[in-house]
């Protein structure tokens, strides 16, 4: 197997643990926790293409991967405000007790 | 293959699975600084020196603080630890083994395991990337998504500030409430 493959291979591995993750608990911090675990997999992977790829003097995955970090910091600011303000109205962070909007 | 980079991969993806299946959420967030760093030094080792001190910088350093202070904020660490799975827990795990198993199939038989990627490996050592390279492709080339992303930013802080401001009213319901200024109620 060589360098490539193992990168993704890892990867798939990490975002499969952030799927699992964001789809079991039931805390709202450990769902984006595993979010952020699945954006990390993906920058892995742009990190990989852009390292094993025909052309890395371009910069093209590694550009992403800055933009993506940036991204992903405003998601988890956002998002923890949100978690935060969800605990305020309902003291509760458990995903499966909030379910006021539920058709 | 190297060693350093199975060690690093066996770090980052344990750190990973404890952060999602520790009872603790406290530990859960340390378990998660685990991987975040073991991803960092990841990016090291493939050659991508800025990416992982970018990674060290914004994950370890303030991703995981945010996370320890929604935890503790939320009184997360008082949760019942019995409880910390959903029950469509299965059903979730299911589905996350299955999107594992398709990723797998698909990276082990694809081209990528064969064929180009392991002779654009063999033949190009990790590339010389400077700093002053990157600044100048962010200024010249994606000087644009450069933009969006300060905009972005900028929204995101606003938008953070926003949601978590404490209303007054909700405080103290029983007091005689002066009309809230609109600024706060928003």
């Amino acid at each position: 197997m060589n360098p490539l493959a193992g990168c993704l291979l890892v990867s798939a591995l990490l975002f499969s643990v952030g799927l699992a993750g964001a789809l079991t608990r039931r805390s709202a911090i450990l769902v984006l926790a595993g979010i952020e675990l699945m954006l990390n997999a993906a920058n892995l992977n742009f990190i990989a293409f852009w390292r094993f790829g025909p052309h890395p003097e371009a910069l093209t995955g590694f550009i992403f991967v800055i933009f993506s970090i940036a991204v992903a910091a405003a998601e988890a600011a956002v998002g923890l405000a949100l978690i935060l303000a969800i605990y305020r109205h309902a003291r509760t962070s458990d995903v499966s007790e909030i379910t006021e909007m539920k058709g | 293959m190297t060693l350093a980079f199975l060690i690093l991969a066996v770090l980052t993806v344990a750190g990973g699975v404890a952060a999602m299946t520790l009872r603790r959420l406290v530990h859960c967030a340390l378990a998660l600084t685990v991987a975040f760093a073991g991803l960092a030094a990841l990016y090291l080792n493939l050659g991508a020196e800025f990416a992982g001190l970018a990674q060290l910088l914004v994950y370890v350093g303030a991703i995981t603080i945010l996370i320890v202070f929604a935890i503790l904020l939320t009184h997360g660490g008082e949760s019942d630890p019995e409880k910390v799975f959903s029950p469509a827990g299965i059903a979730g795990g299911v589905i996350a083994l299955a999107v594992f198993a398709v990723l797998g199939w698909a990276v082990t038989t694809s081209s990528v395991a064969h064929g180009w990627g392991a002779g654009a490996a063999a033949q190009t050592s990790a590339p010389q990337t400077s700093v002053r390279e990157i600044g100048l492709t962010l200024m010249q080339r994606y000087v644009l998504p450069l933009e969006v992303i300060a905009l972005m930013l900028t929204a995101a802080m606003i938008g953070a500030v926003i949601l978590a401001w404490r209303e007054k009213r909700s405080v103290d319901p029983g007091a005689p409430s002066a009309p809230p200024s609109p600024e706060l109620r928003v």
